[in-house]
């Protein structure tokens, strides 16, 4: 016990002399939470915060095209900037080369117009369906020139497709009124009073959104219950830099020499290894853990709701350190030279958490992805994090996600056993 | 008749890949409370020799003993007979001679008392205490080398296992280090050892075998050799023996 003892000790303070190796395990897994959330956050904060901005060239004269403009300012989601009416097409398209905007609308000239014809004859069709005398003078052509959108090609599609979705309905909310309008006017001959309008078309109903998280409480998930458990699972993993590195250093060192001519057995080595970055690994999600809960809020990011079962969150954290120093570990032991280390262990971490899921969401996987997800350690992980952060789960709920994390950890430590057998390392 | 420290018999070793047995039935018998050294030319096996006694390579046939305990891979009770000095610096250079003593201390088996005691004491024999607390990275060549020897006989080897242990340093550090490795030979420690520095070995050595291509062309008490082949020298005797062509 005394050699272990003595082992560990000796790790924890070449460890904690080595300066970038501390900075590489605390400082940058820090940054990496701190970027990723606020970038995430700024994406979950667009409609209230963070507005896209939008040119608006009204070549229209009437007052359904400024109807619309109000409209479309009212969703929230834009910065208008109103351009004058003759601005062309280059001019506009200038503009959003210069980053001025990413998005842009043209409305046709006779917008209000057209919109308003359109209303007269959907109304007089109305009316005549009904069996009353409907106006169909007005309604020779029923068509309205559509709007033009310009969007920068920066803008990825699922985001343009729910810009795309917003001025729909504003084109729409738009439309209805001036034919609620026009058929309020042909039955009554007098203008809609306003508090009608109102609550015919303003009047919406509302959407609850419910979360289903099983403590039964109504936190709405954010940026920060997403990415700090995830990413502190990236930093876990990427302590396979220091310590495989580490290992392969030792191995090609000269102590190494002296360590198999003495009366012990290596595997003390790796299991005191194993103790003190495990212990890393631990503090690494206290940290960022921390962070999240205390510097979160005064940086302008939402807090991280921590877990209700905090005894959960502890047995989740020690299996995903366990694993990614197993994994480490096991990285060590096969790579010849530190550059093999590092350069599998770093490649291999980003590739097993793109599979888990840590870079794309699992469940927008293809089909043929889902047996490769649960090869990922990384995966297991997440999903124990996300039963208890999002979920609200406690560990009896996150138990299917720790005993197959539990085997891949036993798998990692045969391969282990098989790699220093082989080598002839004990 | 002296109990053997070290008592090799048809000793062979295959070089991976090689169909040839190295050491070809060697057989080398080293009396306990030797100073013992092993020299020949580049490529000779003196390193391979030394990793076959210290169980650091398997051997193909043949038996090694040390003090009358059969050499296995991971012996526990073997490995606590000896002490080894590699060429190289076999520590941590981010740890002090105390971390480092403290260190292998535990793994030779000894307790924390033990160890304590035995690290005052080599420190203050090696002139290491002023530096006790220091990162040995930041050490002189010889205090490195010195360090290197502390480490090797914290647990009172019977047996030390030496390959040049003095390369790279001052004329003062080098006789403090063979002061101390004499001394512990008073004290029982046979010496192993081996170098290419052939007048610290006249100094240093009783008895010595010379080895070339795995075969031992002679072994014996080194003033005998001498006296046998004319020789003044260690060196003239090496040359005279093995001859002036290079070596890979």
């Amino acid at each position: 016990m005394y050699k272990l003892w003595a082992t560990i000790v000796k790790d924890v303070r070449i460890l904690s002399r080595d300066k970038v190796g501390l900075t590489f395990m605390f400082g940058m897994p820090i940054i990496l939470v701190l970027v990723i959330t606020s970038i995430q956050n700024s994406t979950f904060n667009l409609v209230n915060k963070n507005k896209v901005s939008l040119i608006i060239c009204n070549r229209d004269t009437g007052t359904l095209s400024t109807d619309l403009i109000h409209t479309i300012d009212g969703i929230g989601m834009f910065r208008l900037v109103q351009v004058a009416k003759d601005q062309d097409a280059k001019a506009i398209t200038d503009r959003m080369h210069a980053k001025d905007a990413l998005l842009a609308i043209v409305i046709p000239p006779d917008f209000s117009y057209q919109l308003t014809t359109k209303a007269k004859k959907l109304a007089g069709k109305a009316l005549n369906s009904f069996g009353l005398e409907g106006d169909t003078l007005h309604a020779k052509n029923g068509n309205v020139d559509p709007l033009t959108l310009y969007y920068h090609p920066i803008l990825q599609e699922s985001f343009r497709r729910s810009i795309q979705g917003a001025l729909y309905s504003a084109l729409q909310l738009v439309e209805s009124k001036q034919v609620l309008r026009s058929l309020y006017f042909a039955i009554n001959e007098k203008t809609l009073p306003d508090t009608l309008e109102n609550e015919l078309l303003n009047n919406r109903i509302g959407i609850n959104e419910i979360p289903v998280v099983r403590d039964g409480s109504r936190i709405v998930p954010n940026a920060s219950q997403h990415n700090v458990p995830a990413w502190t699972i990236f930093a876990m993993f990427f302590v396979v830099i220091s310590l495989g590195g580490s290992i392969v250093r030792e191995k090609s060192s000269g102590s190494f020499i002296r360590l198999k001519t003495l009366p012990t057995n290596y595997l003390v080595a790796l299991l005191s290894k194993q103790i003190t970055y495990l212990g890393v690994t631990l503090l690494q999600a206290a940290v960022i853990f921390a962070m999240g809960v205390w510097l979160f809020p005064h940086i302008g990011l939402p807090p991280l709701n921590m877990p209700a079962d905090l005894s959960g969150l502890f047995v989740v954290s020690f299996m995903c350190g366990w694993c990614a120093v197993s994994y480490a570990i096991c990285v060590g032991v096969f790579a010849q030279t530190q550059e093999q280390a590092n350069g599998f262990g770093a490649v291999s971490i980003v590739i097993l958490s793109a599979v888990g899921g840590l870079m794309v969401p699992s469940f927008a996987m293809p089909g043929s992805f889902r047996t490769v997800i649960q090869l990922s350690p990384l995966h297991w992980c997440l999903e124990a994090y996300y039963g208890l952060f999002l979920e609200g789960g406690k560990l009896r709920d996150v138990l299917t996600n720790i005993i197959p994390l539990f085997v891949i950890i036993i798998l990692i430590h045969l391969l282990i056993l098989l790699g220093l057998k082989r080598k002839k390392l004990i | 008749m002296k109990p053997l420290a070290v008592d090799i018999s048809d000793l062979g070793f295959r070089y991976p890949g090689q169909p040839d047995l190295f050491f070809a039935h060697l057989d080398l018998k080293i009396a306990a409370g030797e100073r013992f050294g092993l020299f020949g030319p580049n490529g000779a096996g003196k390193t391979t020799l030394m990793s076959l006694m210290t169980g650091l390579l398997p051997r193909a046939t043949g038996s090694i003993r040390l003090l009358g305990q059969e050499v296995r891979k991971q012996n526990r009770s073997v490995n606590k007979l000896f002490g080894l000095i590699p060429q190289d610096f076999s520590f941590y250079q981010e740890l002090t001679p105390a971390e480092n003593l403290e260190f292998f201390g535990a793994w030779s088996g000894l307790r924390r008392q033990a160890i304590r005691q035995r690290t005052n004491e080599l420190l203050e024999i090696l002139g290491l205490s002023a530096v006790r607390n220091k990162p040995v990275q930041q050490f002189s060549g010889g205090m490195k080398r010195r360090v290197n020897l502390a480490i090797a006989v914290i647990h009172h080897p019977g047996i030390l296992f030496l390959d040049e242990p003095t390369v790279g340093v001052d004329v003062q550090t080098r006789h403090a280090i063979i002061d101390y490795l004499k001394q512990l030979n008073k004290e029982g420690t046979t010496l192993i050892y081996t170098s290419h520095q052939l007048s610290e070995a006249e100094d240093l050595c009783e008895k010595i075998a010379l080895i070339d291509e795995g075969k031992i062309i002679v072994h014996d008490d080194l003033q005998v050799l001498l006296s046998e082949h004319r020789q003044e020298g260690l060196e003239g005797l090496f040359l005279n023996l093995t001859g002036k062509d290079y070596r890979n």
